[in-house]
């Protein structure tokens, strides 16, 4: 099987789960992959509407960890550009902080 | 700490009456890194075997469970699944086994469900799913203790209601609630009647239905360790990350030579002292030549590595079952992109240094095809278990120690250590020609889950011990036997006038001399000749070979093995012969687990090829080469 949806350019620029930055959190909204990849990664954990924080980042950068539903994986940066996030809304936020 | 069962729910159903159990077969079903296989040791102990099933590559344990009014109950360990999605092999097989339509399978009467009480919001997706197959069912939440210890809770009788099935609080490390397993299997059958089911396909209402009925049992996930993250922050540092990894694979191998070598020397010595006593005690004659040079001198050549065997699967077993595996995978997937491959080829790589097989099944974690097809590939490759005996034989009797660095790093350590980087050069250069040519892929998804750190359990370890110390004590004693035993007849024939021939008429000779021409380029004479063919059933083998061929030849008969070899190899044609095991395909169990694999002929027969054809041209060019140098 060859891929090439990972060289193509993510379909909400600027709002992957590559763009944020360890220790930042945002709510999953869309998979831009394959049904196959997409459904394992919901299988780990990561459905639409849940909270993802990066946790930490692997030696180099790449693959970081991410913490979702009380797991943690490991992700390549090159698939954690086809997450599409959203950053937590300021209501979120606030519930996160309390 | 009192663990709550929900007696009640288990004991809703009439009791059964003593001796005509419930339930003949029961599977064990359950997501990966919930414990079920904890679970399964813990209720089967010793009463269990492998099996695979016919035509899938899947391999499952069955056991046997006793309870206590003494009727046994049959437990099938199915593979790890985390949803019931037939496009996945390995969920398809527990799909055709739950649903009987696995051939050679019995379909089971009952299934118990192994979930991680600590991540129920994910796990009761697949208890849905599980359930409403319509088979009674068991539901054990597990690590009742690490929920508890986290500052978890959850209320089993709610959840009970629900799923319409028993469920209970387990700990398959501590044992307790496990009674409920045994209150399941005396009741009378009963299907489940769930109150409500998710509708399956949408992940998001499939999740706020498992929420939902969590919330009902007042279910509260506990706060993972902070000393599991602080340990992460070391083992996945930028820097240090790397460094310990490194440590702990030089540690790994040090483990295996530094306690192995004493305690495989010490096996050596009782098996040749029975040999010697063995030879005294039964009559002289061809009987005695049988038991003590065919089968003694052969098969006992190949039990003494069975120490350094068993070391290493139990170092590799403590990595995987703490949790360091996962962490080693996300480390080494930098260097893995560099060759085309990711941190997912490495757990399998590192296995084959124990041996190829379980390697090669390891693969099927690796989602993409064309990876896992070059890591199986590379993986034979990697120095196993089977090639260290030949190793560590040539090595003794070639290289004298001398001390390199230090009094403990000597010039047969250092030997050793270049045969293990020629064959994981080898395995990177192939991995690279084949990733950048027919085995190209373009996006590698690398998805890895990180389990909390555990402490290993010595009950699961020693149990797959054992299974590892069977196979090769099994395939000392059949493939290895058997080839120790026609060696010894082609040794023994013809015979002239009742008496066994001259070494060198024997028939085993004429083989030998009629392959000679072949491998004499490489420096071999026809000894080695016939120890090479044999060893092309099992690499260990041309040991158990050459031991029959030495043990019946009156000249060498009295001589260590070690002594015995000087007389057939130059130190040139050592150097050759250790280089062509390092690269050479001479392992059926691995022929046939590729073609079980890959369910094609074409991979094993390409990596054969392949695999023997260079370590061919490099033996050549090894002999060439030291020839000049070491004469």
């Amino acid at each position: 099987m060859v891929f090439n949806f990972m060289t193509q350019r993510a379909t909400h620029p600027g709002n992957t789960l590559c763009d944020l930055a360890v220790g930042q959190t945002g709510i999953l909204e869309d998979f831009n992959m394959p049904q196959s990849i997409a459904e394992h990664l919901m299988n780990l954990g990561f459905v639409p509407g849940l909270e993802v924080l990066v946790a930490r980042s692997g030696p180099g950068g790449n693959p970081r960890v991410y913490r979702v539903d009380g797991t943690e994986v490991a992700l390549r940066r090159d698939l954690s550009r086809c997450i599409a996030v959203r950053p937590l809304t300021a209501a979120e936020a606030e519930a996160r902080s309390q | 700490m009192s663990v709550p069962v929900s007696i009640q729910s288990v004991a809703s159903a009439a009791r059964h009456v003593p001796g005509s159990p419930a339930y003949k077969t029961v599977a064990v079903v359950g997501p990966p890194n919930a414990g079920k296989t904890t679970l399964f040791n813990r209720l089967t102990g010793l009463r269990q075997k492998v099996g695979n099933f016919p035509g899938v590559t899947v391999e499952h344990h069955t056991g046997t469970y006793r309870l206590e009014n003494g009727t046994e109950v049959s437990l099938i360990d199915l593979p790890g699944v985390y949803s019931l999605n037939p496009k996945s092999e390995d969920e398809k097989v527990t799909i055709d086994v739950l649903n009987g339509e696995m051939p050679g399978a019995e379909r089971p009467d009952a299934i118990i469900l192994v979930l991680d009480a600590n991540n129920l919001n994910r796990h009761l997706i697949l208890a849905g799913r599980v359930i409403s197959l319509g088979l009674p069912t068991l539901v054990l939440l597990n690590m009742a203790d690490e929920l508890h210890k986290q500052g978890g809770q959850v209320d089993v009788l709610p959840l009970a209601r629900q799923l319409g099935t028993p469920v209970a609080l387990v700990s398959a490390v501590t044992g307790e609630g496990l009674i409920a397993v045994q209150n399941f299997l005396v009741a009378t059958p009963q299907a489940p009647e769930p109150l409500e089911l998710p509708i399956f396909g949408d992940p998001r209402h499939c999740r706020e239905w498992a929420v939902r009925v969590g919330t009902h049992a007042a279910y509260r996930r506990g706060v993972t360790p902070e000393w599991t993250r602080r340990l992460d922050s070391i083992f996945l540092h930028k820097f240090w990350g790397g460094a310990i990894f490194a440590v702990v694979i030089v540690a790994v191998f040090q483990t295996i030579f530094s306690l192995g070598q004493p305690a495989s020397d010490l096996l050596q010595k009782f098996l040749d002292d029975m040999a010697v006593h063995l030879s005294n005690v039964l009559p002289a004659g061809i009987i005695n030549s049988l038991v003590v040079n065919g089968v003694w001198k052969g098969a006992g050549s190949v039990l003494v590595f069975l120490p350094q065997i068993l070391l290493l699967f139990l170092v590799i077993g403590i990595l995987e079952d703490s949790g360091y595996l996962a962490r080693a995978a996300v480390i080494s997937d930098k260097v893995m992109a560099k060759v085309g491959l990711n941190g997912k080829s490495f757990i399998p790589l590192l296995s084959a240094y124990g041996c190829a097989v379980p390697a090669i099944m390891a693969t099927r974690t690796i989602e993409n095809k064309r990876d896992r097809i070059a890591t199986i590939l590379i993986a034979p490759f990697m120095t196993c278990s089977a090639r260290l005996p030949v190793y560590t034989m040539v090595i003794a009797a070639f290289i004298p120690n001398r001390p390199v660095l230090g009094p403990v790093v000597g010039t047969r350590a250092v030997a050793m250590l270049s045969l293990y980087v020629l064959g994981f050069a080898m395995a990177v250069a192939t991995a690279k020609a084949l990733k950048s040519s027919v085995l190209r892929s373009k996006d590698v998804a690398f998805i890895m889950e990180l389990p909390p750190y555990r402490w290993p359990m010595w009950k699961s370890l020693a149990l797959r011990l054992m299974d590892r110390a069977n196979a090769f004590i099994f395939r000392a004693g059949t493939v290895i036997l058997g080839v120790s035993i026609l060696l010894w007849a082609l040794t023994y024939l013809p015979m002239h006038n009742g008496q066994p021939p001259a070494i060198a008429d024997s028939a085993i000779s004429h083989i030998g001399h009629f392959i000679e021409p072949a491998i004499r380029p490489l420096g071999f004479n026809w000894k080695i000749g016939v120890g090479l063919l044999s060893s092309f059933a099992a690499r260990e083998v041309i040991i158990a070979t050459m031991g029959t061929l030495h043990g019946v030849d009156p000249q060498s008969h009295a001589m260590a093995l070690q002594q015995a070899l000087k007389s057939d190899l130059t130190p040139a044609g050592a150097i050759a012969l250790l280089v062509f095991f390092a690269f050479a395909m001479q392992c059926m169990s691995t022929m046939a687990v590729v073609r079980r694999e890959t369910n094609s002929w074409k991979w094993p027969v390409i990596q054969f090829l392949y695999m023997t054809g260079v370590a061919y041209v490099a033996a050549f060019v090894a002999y060439r080469i030291t020839l000049l140098y070491w004469n």
